[in-house]
């Protein structure tokens, strides 16, 4: 095989107010025609800044500031926007993540195939049309001459991905560029794209560039790989290789944060070489401290109940009833937590996990059903002062630790808000000492009381919504796919520390997710959800080694294959 | 991990507060210097007033009616001590516009906080709460929307006026003026405020002061009304530009603030009487003065529009 792409000891710049930022820092990669190559790292490694530094879409201000891409041997550095311009469709493709914004809504799908055609190839008229279907047959989609006329938005998310890989095609590229091509996916979904991806590069002999954060895609996909941090390529090699047999620390501790799906672990593996957080913190005691003072007043029982929920959302609003569209978001969902335990709602997304438990957190009212909460009805009267008692017990973590936070309090503020509204403590340093003690706790340490939350990332933010959780005390811990925003390695430490809590405090957990094997390593008991209904509900380790439900088998079946792990 | 960028940040309070993006992108735009200079100047000068002013228009023994009428001192029959001419009651014009100024700045400034205090309320409460509450404020915006805002001012302010006893309208002609225009602008501050909330109100730091059980009056006062604050103060100095507009019109129309008390408007509206016999000062220098005022504010809250805005910077 010949090479392809080959980069010499590329560096890019974005130069800032404060100083030129070296996104990336001389890399060196080669790609052969037939060939995957995976390009994994965290957010901020500046795997992306490669993709768009080939074809020169660089984000302004950013810059090649050095070193040489060679493709098919023809230096690309340097060139005029012109002579790009004809390179990018013809001769390199793209596929971006999110196939929701990369295809023109106001256009037909064969309107702008027909556009890319037109512009990358010498075809006219029906030839074009032509093209087209072949295009879409390439990538899986029946029926395509009928599917022409349709708009992107009469497609799925996985059918979109396929029209943009269509549309990358069309100008016969020898290399292709796929930045995240399935994040924005549902699991099952992705399989299928990577698949396709996969076969088209062998058919064609095509050159490809998988950009990721997600070593699952990695191992399901890549031939090679090539691992980034900060900058540079630290580790490059056959991806069984990589992943079965790491050399660098910083490879071993990312693949050692990635959940393992086949076994139990008592606690994530540390990881170093990540972002700080859980430096030795000074920890309290939990048994003599205020938090743990409502300690003693657990019993067994149940925590969490809910029964024959439902929720409809309106969908197209009508005066007459028969007009109106209405989507069945929650449909008959009964279950039960047990004090002390984690439970896990997984589904993939739409499924309706997220609103069952802004339900019971009382974010949002069922039309009909029953949520008690520590034996305490909290839907019929909401207001009343026991429902509220109930509610208090019971806190929420969220996804996003960006818009979780609000930006202009200080954390102090921001932490201290439940202990001062329900005047929890006798004094305001009393408050302070208990904050100071919480930010310990969380692994931040008490200084960061004084600073405004958008000088943490996002794994330290994640850290200051739990703290703020259990500033009041509570019993019930809803955490809403918690660290799904966050890197891998950081993601460990926030599960760990999770887990640590919930034994220190005797937390209930409802966990909600779509990971598999984050599920697998943070519930005892589970919960499938599908369009709004429970498939099966079961305990975890039974779950996983032998599925009831055919769609829970469907679900565990697409986990990605991770058998290159050691 | 050299390359990155400084990570311990400044720490002095006025370092901070230089290192702050909206002050960096201040210093580092001149355009938004120059046009904050002209405004504080202005400003500055009309609210000294009574200590710069050369004159005091509302002191009768400085007025002489033989001295009406004197075209700027560069030109022939000009008076030196009338720098820029007197208008046709014999005052001084440069004093004239300095307390002019001053009051049509104090009506903008009166106006526009009328205006967002009552539109940020109802925009904040329409947008967290929705329903049938959000839908009546909005449909009342909206007609108010319809109606050309000058014309429901002249309306606000003969119904405010009609009220006065005779003898208090005089007095009262200011607050009349401040409230017409308040009144007039609130829909903008409502909207604004209202889809601003709207935003903040689905962010998941609100949906967690929900959990831990605030009610909903702390949660709009603490958690979303700061949040909504910046377009609302981008619109605020338009609106003042606006205001100091608005006040000019109704009192050029004489509706607004009577001719003895000097405002730019009214300066402009008698000066224009005149114009046609070529005593073309006393209205071109208030005028002069209300564009150059109305114009610099408008560019800082151009730049302030931009400058608040994390997709622009």
């Amino acid at each position: 095989m010949t090479e392809l792409l080959k980069i010499t000891n590329l560096n890019v710049e974005f130069p800032t107010r404060r100083g030129r930022f070296q996104a990336v820092r001389g890399v060196n990669l080669t790609v052969k025609a037939g060939e995957v190559l995976g390009l994994v790292g965290e957010s901020g490694a500046g795997k992306s800044t490669i993709g768009n530094a080939i074809i020169d879409l660089l984000e302004a201000p950013g810059q090649i500031s050095g070193g040489s891409i060679l493709f098919e041997g023809e230096e690309l550095c340097g060139r005029s926007e012109l002579e790009m311009r004809r390179l990018r469709g013809n001769r390199i493709g793209m596929i971006f993540q999110d196939p929701q914004t990369s295809l023109n809504p106001l256009m037909t799908v064969g309107a702008q195939l027909v556009e890319t055609i037109e512009k990358t190839n010498d075809l006219r008229g029906s030839e074009v049309e032509g093209r087209a279907i072949e295009l879409l047959e390439q990538v899986g989609i029946t029926e395509a001459k009928a599917r022409l006329s349709a708009y992107p938005h009469q497609f799925s998310g996985g059918m979109r991905q396929r029209v943009v890989i269509a549309l990358a095609l069309a100008g016969d590229p020898d290399l292709i560029i796929a930045d995240e091509p399935t994040t924005a996916l549902d699991v099952s979904i992705q399989a299928q794209i990577l698949d396709l991806i996969k076969q088209l590069c062998r058919q064609r002999s095509l050159g490809v560039i998988i950009v990721t954060h997600d070593i699952g895609v990695i191992a399901n996909i890549a031939d090679r790989v090539a691992v980034m941090y900060r900058g540079e390529v630290v580790e490059t090699g056959d991806v069984a290789q990589i992943l079965g047999a790491p050399q660098h620390k910083y490879t071993k501790s990312l693949i050692a944060a990635v959940p393992r799906a086949d076994q139990k672990l008592e606690r994530f593996s540390s990881v170093d070489y990540i972002e700080g957080g859980d430096v030795a913190m000074r920890r309290i005691d939990i048994q003599t401290h205020w938090l743990g003072q409502s300690l003693r007043e657990r019993v067994k029982g149940k925590a969490i109940e809910v029964e024959n929920l439902d929720l409809s959302f309106t969908l197209q609003k009508s005066i007459l009833k028969r007009n109106r569209r209405m989507l069945k978001a929650v449909d008959n969902v009964s279950f039960t937590v047990n004090e002390g335990e984690t439970f896990g709602l997984v589904g993939e997304s739409g499924s309706g996990k997220s609103t069952v438990a802004r339900l019971i957190a009382g974010l949002y009212r069922p039309d009909s059903g029953q949520v008690r909460v520590i034996g305490q009805d909290v839907v019929s009267q909401p207001s009343s002062k026991d429902a509220r008692e109930a509610r208090r017990a019971l806190q929420m973590i969220f996804q996003d630790p960006y818009s979780s936070l609000n930006a202009r309090m200080r954390v102090l503020d921001i932490v201290a808000e439940p202990i001062r509204f329900y005047k929890l403590t006798s004094s305001e340093a009393e408050t302070r000492k208990i904050v100071g003690d919480l930010l310990d706790h969380v692994g931040l340490g008490a200084r960061a009381a004084l600073r405004y939350p958008h000088e943490f990332s996002g794994g330290q933010r994640q850290r200051i919504s739990i703290a703020r959780a259990l500033a009041s005390r509570p019993r019930i811990l809803i955490c809403d796919e918690p660290t799904s925003a966050l890197d891998v390695s950081v993601q460990a430490t926030i599960l760990n520390l999770l887990k640590d809590l919930q034994q220190e405090l005797g937390l209930t957990m409802l966990f909600i997710s779509h990971d598999l094997p984050v599920v697998r390593q943070m519930c005892d008991r589970i919960a499938v959800m599908r369009h709004g209904a429970i498939c099966e509900v079961s305990d975890i380790e039974a779950l996983f080694s032998a599925p009831s439900h055919e769609y829970s088998r469907h679900l565990l079946s697409l986990m990605p294959r991770m058998d290159l792990l050691g | 991990m050299s390359h990155n960028l400084p990570e311990d940040g400044p720490t002095t309070r006025w370092k901070r507060f230089k290192d702050n993006d909206v002050v960096w992108s201040f210093i580092n735009s001149p355009g938004a210097m120059i046009a904050a200079a002209v405004t504080v100047f202005l400003i500055l000068a009309c609210i000294l007033a009574p200590i710069i002013a050369p004159f005091d228009p509302f002191d009768p023994s400085q007025i002489s009616l033989w001295d009406g009428k004197l075209p700027p001192a560069w030109i022939e029959g000009g008076q030196s001590q009338y720098f820029l001419g007197t208008d046709n009651q014999g005052r001084d014009m440069l004093s004239t516009i300095l307390y002019g100024g001053r009051l049509s700045i104090l009506v903008g400034l009166a106006a526009v906080c009328l205006g967002m205090v009552l539109g940020v309320t109802l925009g904040v409460i329409s947008g967290y709460v929705g329903g049938v509450t959000d839908a009546v404020i909005m449909r009342i915006a909206d007609v108010q929307l319809t109606i050309p805002g000058i014309l429901l001012a002249i309306l606000i302010n003969g119904v405010g006026r009609a009220f006065l006893p005779l003898e208090l309208r005089q007095e009262f002609a200011v607050y009349v003026v401040i409230i017409a225009i308040g009144l007039t602008d609130w829909p903008q501050f409502a909207r604004v405020a209202r889809g601003a909330t709207m935003v903040e109100a689905n962010k998941e730091y609100v949906q967690s002061a929900r959990i831990i059980g605030l009610p909903a009056w702390l949660i709009m006062i603490r958690h979303v009304l700061p949040n909504t604050l910046r377009p609302v103060l981008v619109i605020a100095t338009i609106g003042l530009a606006l205001a100091i507009i608005a006040e000019a019109t109704l009192s050029f129309l004489g509706q607004g603030i009577p001719p003895t008390t000097p405002s730019l408007g009214t300066l402009i509206r008698v000066g224009n009487e005149y114009l046609f016999s070529g005593l073309w000062w006393i209205t071109l220098f208030p005028a002069v003065a209300l564009v150059v005022l109305v114009f610099a504010v408008n560019l800082l809250g151009d730049w302030m529009r931009d400058a608040l805005n994390p997709k622009l910077r």
